[in-house]
């Protein structure tokens, strides 16, 4: 099937971005990760978030690395040290991550929890109640209009962040905090 | 449980402990961040996995469908991306600014180049 | 990079395009996949492409700084705005079957100045970070 398909590339991408030392190369490969992450999305039917996935996780995501390898001027990594317990951390939680997906409902089961209660009124009334076609824009901006504005308040947040670290550079004498 | 009913929720295990990996072993900064951004991502692939209906379609209502894929996971996961890259930009401006600052975005190195904390022998 | 024809021809072609395509995706958003963020987002990396092919200072003069900072900000008050309008015309905050005689049509004119706003901030905040990052080197090198 093609889900399990897109998947198995994904988690190869995965494995190599790991492995990978030289930081360009890295960037490039985020690249290809996040484009099939939205074909992923595509087939799994979330349109809204895989056209968001692909503007910002390979359009904006990428320029921003590329921006600060350009400045930070870092392409190779240092060879790294024996990682040993990183390595038997990672798997220690992936296995019991594993034992606990052993409960969780098959994949598109439709007598799965998240199918009742909120969701299904929302796919029955929302077209009706709201007159917007799209369900997602109507749950987005209607129904938890709330969190769509925590979300671009929190967009606002990062900005007005970025602008506070990265502000022009006054001629100032060394040694003086900044 | 089969293999294919549960292959999803694996593959987003094996993304997020490579996330986890790249963000606790490896010492560059920029790459922590890219290990930071692929763990966010298979976060959104194990909210959105299981709203996939077979037979169903996109959440928009149309003519001539009767079943749609679950749309609350995609409402939950289009804020989550938005902050995600907020947070990125956040990140990849302090990196720039350590890199000014320490000469370096090797973890090691910018941590030898910090004066031991009083008290502590380094 | 102006220098390379076929650069600057394509790049003339495709932001027209793209920034007609942002609009789509904003007002169409109703009716098909899309919405406020990915609009944004498309119109930032149009600019973005402009400044990359005809430089900094060029882009600048396009979109220069006092707009983007009046934008970050000025989307957040919209959308706070119509929360307000919802309160001052008798309902709660955010609500919008009050905006009008109606509700469903009060739904409508709610959601299309919200995802206005959402538009207006997501651009110019991903555009004043590509300017800030971009910004920085010549700084330094001065």
């Amino acid at each position: 099937m093609i889900i399990a398909t897109l998947l198995t590339m994904i988690a190869v991408i995965t494995v190599v971005i790991v492995r990978e030392r030289n930081l360009f190369a890295v960037v490039v490969l985020f690249g290809i990760y996040s484009f099939l992450m939205a074909t992923v999305l595509v087939a799994l039917d979330a349109v809204d978030v895989a056209m968001t996935e692909a503007s910002v996780g390979a359009g904006i995501s990428t320029i921003l690395f590329l921006s600060a390898l350009h400045l930070s001027k870092g392409i190779e990594m240092k060879p790294l040290h024996r990682p040993f317990l990183p390595l038997i951390v990672a798997l220690a939680t992936g296995a019991a991550l594993a034992y606990g997906t052993l409960d969780l409902p098959a994949f598109s089961d439709p007598r799965a929890a998240i199918h009742q209660h909120v969701a299904k009124r929302y796919v029955d009334e929302a077209a009706r109640e709201t007159g917007v076609p799209n369900i997602v824009t109507a749950v987005l901006a209607s129904y938890r209009g709330y969190d769509t504005l925590g979300e671009v308040t929190v967009v606002f947040t990062a900005g007005i962040g970025v602008i506070a670290l990265l502000r022009r550079m006054r001629p100032r004498k060394r040694g003086e905090g900044s | 449980m089969t293999v294919a009913g549960h292959y999803s929720y694996w593959i987003t295990i094996v993304i997020a402990m490579a996330g986890l990996y790249i963000v606790i072993a490896r010492g560059n900064l920029v790459k922590k961040l890219v290990g930071l951004a692929i763990f966010q991502t298979s976060v959104y692939l194990l909210y959105i996995a299981p709203g996939k209906l077979i037979g169903g379609t996109a959440p928009i209502v149309a003519e001539g469908f009767a079943v749609y894929s679950n749309p609350l996971p995609h409402v939950l996961i289009l804020t989550a991306i938005v902050v995600g890259v907020a947070t990125l930009a956040l990140g990849l401006a302090l990196v720039v600014r350590i890199k000014e600052a320490y000469g370096s975005i090797e973890e090691d190195e910018i941590l030898g180049q910090d004066p031991a904390p009083p008290g502590r022998t380094p | 990079m102006k220098g390379y024809l076929v650069l600057r021809v394509v790049a003339k072609l495709m932001i027209a395009f793209m920034v007609v395509f942002a609009l789509y995706v904003q007002f169409h958003g109703d009716f098909g996949p899309g919405g406020g963020f990915q609009a944004g987002v498309i119109t930032a990396a149009a600019i973005v492409f402009y400044a990359i092919i005809f430089g900094l200072p060029a882009a600048r003069a396009v979109v220069p700084d006092w707009l983007v900072e009046a934008m970050v900000a000025a989307g957040v008050l919209l959308y706070a705005g119509v929360g307000f309008a919802g309160l001052v015309l008798g309902g709660n905050y955010l609500d919008y079957f009050v905006l009008a005689a109606d509700p469903v049509e009060g739904q409508h004119r709610g959601i299309f100045w919200i995802e206005l706003g959402v538009l207006i901030t997501v651009a110019g905040v991903m555009l004043k970070i590509f300017y800030m990052f971009a910004s920085r080197d010549e700084e330094r090198s001065r």
